[in-house]
């Protein structure tokens, strides 16, 4: 039997809930879906009495939903295989599932459990994926979204992007909250408190450091934070603004927008703040720069052509490249983790929304039907796109599929939530 | 009058600097007014109205002794509105401007802040720079005037200091604009 025994490090999630109060959590809707749907029969896994809620299976399910790609087999009255022997496969068939997820919670010493659970293809009748996995409570959560990512991938040959990790600027009152939560919106944590905004959260390639912009100095200032003691250090307090970072793919270096020499231009630093090197130059307004994945190229905004437009610039220097050329105003640029699109804010006849531009073609399609959308970014994956919008007349966040079906929404009642970042 | 003045200016400079911001000090700017800081970790503003730092304590007749405070003089003015998706200083605020870089003219170890500000429709980041653009001409007419660049700095807030949360055109109006705010208040 192949059978895999993986001990997952989950450490950093155990050092950041351990340090940072969680409150009430997001509460998830989807809207719409793909046509085809990929059918799974989640058997609850078999539990033992002091097991965390929801269930694993709950959790995982859930995840998938959201991706707009599967769809639950009822498994209301069917019996409940633990092991992959005891699945017949002809049941399953006949209520039209094409994978089922089967598996088992035993309890071990010391307050932690071992999960085991297997993907069972139904047509083919053999057997996808099986992990077990040592965990305390507090990795529950953790588990259930790493399920989900094998779940998805072996079904879809995309990896997941369950397990990743989305950064937003939360407002109560006149208090800005900038939170790091998992990718579903629960489990949130508060990194940094202010009676002053916060804005441009972005996660370091490898999830361990944010990058953001924070007003308590009295102008802005770009900081760079750990995730995993809190500590931070001003990268960018320059004479003038500081705004608009963007780590470069090796994470050692940052793009920054700097008014040190008069207008909003391009600037490379080093992480700590060292290396100070201009990008862009002429009198033009020039900020919101993203890194292309081979970390040779910066997309960013100018208003070099007289409106808002998306451009390209190689770090080796030479002329910007205009990417953007319909309507008058597109900007916040993000690409995709493979560099073949853009997501970005455009505005058609006073509704900003978000669109998809695929670079090789450029062709584009409005992913949203909002008219306040804001601060596009992808998924680890690739597959789908988190933004903000305004809803009842408060800042929700959002997430959109690249075919613009599926979407959710992950709203926390009674709150402002905005300028949202996915991270790894 | 600059003897008297220079002492009490003094003071108030260094005050500034005792508080400083730390890295978990809470920071509050009424724009246009005066800003203060609190300087412990959990510490609430004080003083935002302008009256906490610099309004209290001076001797003698305010009017008479800070020009600024008077609101007959040209001083008084701190906002300079511009037109939609404009960034150019209007004439009408020339002879506001004037008295501005008179009075830092006078005044060589005062500095002033331009804090640029724009309307909350679009990208955050996008209206930052929008902000620093109606800050940057605030900034170059008070260079033509013969203001040293040592004494200012143009700065933005971009859309995340509205001074009217309401969503008209008048509204927007009034966030498209530069404060001119003193350092020593």
């Amino acid at each position: 039997m192949l059978r895999a025994v993986l001990y997952f490090p989950l450490f950093c999630l155990v050092l950041l809930s351990a340090s940072f109060s969680a409150r009430a959590a997001m509460e998830i809707q989807v809207i719409g879906g793909a046509a085809s749907k990929i059918a799974v029969a989640w058997v609850p896994f078999q539990a033992m009495p002091g097991q965390p809620e929801p269930t694993l299976t709950a959790i995982a399910g859930d995840d998938l939903d959201r991706s707009g790609q599967f769809r639950r087999v009822d498994v209301g009255g069917m019996q409940q295989p633990v092991a992959p022997a005891q699945v017949d496969y002809g049941v399953w068939r006949g209520k039209g599932a094409d994978a089922v997820v089967i598996g088992q919670v035993a309890a071990l010493p010391g307050g932690r459990f071992e999960v085991r659970f297997y993907l069972l293809d139904v047509i083919k009748q053999t057997q996808l994926a099986a992990f077990s996995y040592t965990i305390s409570a507090a990795q529950w959560r953790a588990t259930a979204h790493l399920i989900a990512d094998i779940v998805y991938e072996k079904l879809t040959g995309i990896p997941g992007a369950f397990s990743s990790r989305i950064a937003y600027v939360q407002k109560q009152g006149k208090r800005f909250e900038l939170r790091v939560a998992d990718a579903d919106g629960q489990n949130p944590r508060t990194v940094v408190r202010s009676d002053e905004p916060v804005i441009s959260p972005r996660f370091s390639p490898d999830g361990a450091r944010l990058a953001y912009v924070s007003f308590e100095d009295k102008k802005p200032v770009v900081y760079v934070q750990s995730l995993r003691d809190g500590r931070r250090s001003q990268v960018a307090a320059f004479k003038g603004s500081n705004s608009a970072p963007a780590w470069a793919p090796d994470g050692r270096r940052l793009a920054v927008v700097l008014t040190r020499d008069q207008a909003s231009q391009i600037y490379l630093i080093n992480a700590d703040g060292s290396g100070l090197t201009r990008l862009t130059r002429g009198g033009n307004l020039d900020t919101e720069p993203v890194f292309s994945p081979d970390g040779k190229t910066l997309y960013f905004t100018s208003d070099r052509g007289g409106s808002a437009q998306i451009y390209q610039v190689a770090l080796g220097g030479g002329e910007p490249r205009r990417v953007t050329f319909s309507g008058s105003y597109n900007v916040s640029p993000a690409i995709s983790p493979d560099g073949r699109h853009l997501t970005y804010i455009s505005r058609e006849e006073g509704r900003f929304s978000v669109v998809l531009h695929e670079l090789a073609s450029s062709q584009t399609r409005v992913l949203t039907d909002t008219a306040r959308d804001e601060s596009p970014s992808f998924a680890p994956n690739g597959q789908a796109v988190l933004y903000a919008t305004v809803q009842g007349g408060r800042g929700v966040l959002g997430t959109v599929s690249l075919d613009g079906k599926t979407r959710t929404r992950l709203s926390e009642s009674g709150v402002d939530a905005r300028e949202p970042a996915w991270g790894p | 009058m600059n003897k008297i003045f220079l002492p009490v200016l003094l003071v108030l400079t260094l005050s500034a600097c005792g508080t400083t911001p730390g890295t978990k000090a809470t920071v509050e700017d009424r724009t246009g007014a005066t800003a203060t800081t609190a300087a412990t970790a959990g510490a609430e503003r004080a003083g935002m109205d302008g009256s906490g730092v610099a309004g209290s304590a001076l001797p003698g007749d305010q009017y008479a002794g800070d020009p600024r405070k008077d609101p007959a003089s040209p001083l008084f003015k701190r906002s300079v509105f511009f037109d939609f998706d404009s960034y150019v200083v209007k004439p009408e605020y020339r002879p506001m401007l004037e008295a501005h870089a008179g009075y830092l003219l006078s005044k060589r170890d005062v500095r002033v802040i331009l804090q640029g500000n724009a309307d909350e429709r679009g990208s955050r980041e996008y209206n930052l720079a929008l902000g620093q653009k109606r800050a940057e001409a605030v900034r170059r007419a008070l260079a033509v005037l013969g203001v040293s660049d040592s004494q200012m700095e143009a700065i933005s807030f971009g859309e995340e200091k509205l001074r009217n949360q309401g969503t008209s055109e008048a509204d927007h109006a009034e966030n498209r604009r530069t404060d001119v705010v003193y350092g020593d208040e």
